[in-house]
């Protein structure tokens, strides 16, 4: 078990790093892109994507700078 | 175009784990005997190497396309976003920067501390052999995961495999002449353009994946890169940490 755990534990560090915000708002960005292909906003999400991505980023860096 | 900054950005990506990785295996062979350091640096190379292939061929093979690029996509992005925030953070001075020297010195104290040295002799010292290995590995394995989602989204290994292999053997050579740390790499720049490129790949692919019909194609790859790169330097203004200006300077204007 204890294994198991160090396993996910390391996986987690490797994806997630420090950092939850970047991992959820990569996500995100991704999601909102889709959702909007789907409501037939394609060309929006052409210019969102790209923007939520440095929103995102933007976002994670305000903690590390207090 | 997508293929030269595939392969470069392969190139940089594995260039700067390579020299963390040595770093650490200078630091095994110089206390714990150059044959232990080298059998743990080529055993975690060929697990490497399994990893890629064996991981590579399968997720092309059952992951539908689709799928594939908004997974591959949201990694990638996820990973650029963490390259590109460290890099900012040490470009604006709120991290401290790496420092090869220092980590060398203290892979040198903790490994010279440990018991059952084994410098020089012809026995395998398992302490520096689990370092070398651990080193390597951890370092290697971002880059895998580079090389290996690069060839799978494109379909073919060769640009990102040539630009790791190619990085190897830069590396590997001028620390084999060298003998020593390689401090003077511009790090953090290396690890912006890489964080800049990851970015701009997960951003395209994730962005294929998801069903965007990028209007530029392939050119939309240099449109986020440029925007990436201006958004990065704002950012960089915006969270500067302003050093205290020195007692006895004034601010122009400012009262004598």
């Amino acid at each position: 078990m204890r294994h198991v755990a160090q396993f996910g534990r390391f996986w987690y560090d490797f994806v997630v790093g420090d950092s939850v915000a970047l991992a959820v708002g990569g996500v995100t960005a991704l999601a909102v892109g889709t959702v909007l292909v789907w409501a037939g906003a394609g060309a929006l999400a052409e210019v969102l994507l790209p923007l939520t991505v440095v929103a995102v980023l933007a976002i994670s860096l305000r903690p590390a700078s207090k | 175009m997508r293929d030269v900054l595939l392969a470069l950005t392969a190139f940089l990506a594995s260039a700067v784990e390579m020299v963390e990785a040595l770093t650490i295996v200078l630091a095994v062979g110089l206390t714990r005997g150059w044959r232990t350091s080298l059998t743990g640096t080529v055993a975690a190379l060929a697990a490497l190497a399994v990893t890629v292939a064996v991981a590579g061929p399968s997720l092309a093979k059952y992951v539908p396309l689709g799928a594939l690029q908004v997974f591959v996509g949201a990694l990638l992005l996820i990973f650029g976003l963490q390259w590109l925030r460290k890099a900012i953070l040490r470009a604006s001075g709120r991290k401290a920067k790496h420092d090869e020297d220092a980590i060398f010195q203290e892979e040198l104290a903790v490994l010279g501390t440990s018991t059952a040295t084994a410098t020089g002799t012809a026995s395998l010292d398992w302490t520096g052999f689990v370092v070398a290995f651990k080193g390597v590995f951890l370092e290697g394995l971002e880059v895998a995961f580079i090389v290996l989602t690069f060839g799978t989204n494109q379909g073919r290994f060769g640009p990102s495999v040539a630009g790791a292999v190619a990085a190897f053997v830069v590396v590997a050579s001028i620390g084999a002449a060298v003998h020593r740390p390689l401090s003077r790499v511009p790090e953090n720049a290396i690890k912006f353009a890489v964080g800049l490129a990851l970015t701009t790949f997960g951003t395209f692919w994730g962005g294929e994946g998801v069903g965007i019909d990028w209007s530029l194609g392939d050119a939309t790859l240099a449109v986020l890169l440029v925007f990436y790169a201006l958004a990065a330097a704002l950012l960089v203004r915006r969270f500067k940490v302003v050093q205290p200006r020195p007692a006895g300077v004034v601010a122009e204007g400012g009262v004598r």
